[in-house]
């Protein structure tokens, strides 16, 4: 007979510890933090070039940190606009955490900065997973990306708290559906704002630094549904009805929700391993 | 892959529970895994292993259970699996002011199975 222990520790405590002290470290100084993902080559720099020099015409002390798996070439055209940049190399690793995010803080971010920029790595899957403190999560889409990127990344524009369409000059071009793309935003995250841009044009430019100094100053920012789950303290994971949403993540999901009303719960459960784990009899179950 | 971070995260904390609790091998190790997590089980399975060895977790089995996404509209006293791609605006009102999704997210360690510990080195 073995013995076994309960543990039931959140995987990603520590980010998430690590995330919830920098955001009040960030907030006591008067510095909120923004998290720019998308895929790669998205437009987020283009953006930020944008952004930044604006902040610096209208003297709001702004810094930006770009994370990339290799090259300093977003942190030189950032620094172009003459506001304080750091480069992080991330030698492979596809996301940033929030303990890296904080050592790269330390000894750097200007004391007086209101707004900081986080270029996240270009990545849609990996960075989406983890919090680095930010008070405003934005996730990008170029229209060249297709209408489909929300549903194909849940978690990643799931988690949104604003929405930002790239690259909107080559909307008529690529045949860019909107209604069909605002229809699969809200279906990953009903109520989340989506602001169309192009950086090339100029089109939206300046709305990311209004929301983030709007955030600063108290406005609430968007509440995605998928988050709460994750914040809610004590939460259990079975939720009030205990165990039912178990499944074999083989097993075929029923039609999705639109007009289906609510459904009973089936238990399934299946055990995903390998080697001698396989088939043993759940001794912890909770 | 993040997979390899999230699989360094779970050995990370196990190890640390059998220093605590004076175990010194693990058999099994269970792990929830929400569909919402943003984590591939088979990925996670490949990770673990690679990440074990040299640890009191070599040798130790992964097992992950997956869970459901399933939300709850508040305001409409309505209740339903939002699949995947998830659908989590509300089928009574449209809405989703008031939905709360309440499992899909899980990302946490259930629990672990010890081994029993290696006999002492000999010489
Ligand atoms: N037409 C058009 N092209 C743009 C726009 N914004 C960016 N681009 C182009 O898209 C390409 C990628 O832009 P970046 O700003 O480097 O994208 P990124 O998301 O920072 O890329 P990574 O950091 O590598 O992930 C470049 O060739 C830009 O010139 C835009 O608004 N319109
Ligand atoms: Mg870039
Ligand atoms: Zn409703």
């Amino acid at each position: 007979m073995c013995r076994t222990t309960d543990l039931r520790q959140a995987v990603l405590a520590r980010n998430d510890d690590s995330a919830r002290a920098l955001r009040a470290e960030l907030a006591a100084r008067g510095t909120v933090a923004v998290n720019l993902l998308s895929s790669p080559g998205s437009g987020k720099t283009a953006l930020l070039e944008a952004e930044l020099a604006l902040a610096r015409a209208r003297e709001v002390p702004v810094a930006a940190l770009t994370a990339d798996l290799a090259t300093e070439n977003d942190a030189r055209r950032l620094a172009r606009t003459g506001v304080p940049v750091q480069q992080v190399c991330t030698d492979g690793l596809c996301h940033l955490e929030a303990v890296m995010l904080r050592g790269y803080l330390a000894g750097w971010l200007p004391a007086d900065t209101r707004v900081l920029f986080v270029e996240n790595v270009g990545n849609l899957v990996c960075p989406a997973v983890y919090d680095l403190g930010e008070t405003l999560r934005v996730t990008l889409a170029a229209v060249t990306e297709g209408e489909d990127k929300p549903l194909k990344y849940p978690t990643a524009f799931g988690l949104a708290q604003l929405v930002m369409v790239t690259k909107t000059d080559l909307a008529a071009a690529v045949g860019f559906d909107e209604d069909a793309f605002l229809g699969n935003v809200a279906r990953v995250n009903p109520g989340v704002d989506v602001v169309f841009t192009s950086a090339r044009e100029g089109r939206g430019v300046g709305t990311l630094l209004e929301r983030a100094l709007a955030v600063r100053d108290g406005a609430a920012a968007h509440r995605p549904v998928m988050a709460a789950a994750q914040a809610a303290p004590g939460y259990s994971p079975g939720g009030p009805l205990g165990e039912s949403g178990a499944h074999a993540h083989s097993a075929p999901h029923p039609a999705t929700a639109a007009g289906a009303g609510p459904r009973p719960h089936h238990e399934h459960e299946h055990e995903h391993g390998h080697g001698h784990g396989h088939g043993h009899p759940m001794v912890d179950r909770l | 892959m993040h997979e390899m971070s999230i699989a360094a995260a779970v050995v990370d904390q196990v190890e640390r529970a059998a220093r605590e609790q004076g175990f010194t091998a693990v058999a099994t190790v269970r792990l929830d895994v929400g569909e919402l997590a943003g984590v591939v089980p088979r990925a996670l399975d490949f990770c673990f292993s690679l990440v074990c060895e040299g640890t009191a977790l070599e040798g130790a089995t992964l097992t992950t259970r997956s869970v459901r996404a399933r939300a709850r509209c508040a305001g409409c006293a309505v209740e339903w699996y939002a699949g995947m791609p998830p659908d989590l605006g509300c089928p009574g009102c449209g809405g989703g002011t008031r939905v709360e999704l309440l499992t899909g997210r899980e990302l946490r360690i259930r629990g672990v199975e010890w081994a029993e510990g290696p006999l002492p080195a000999q010489g």
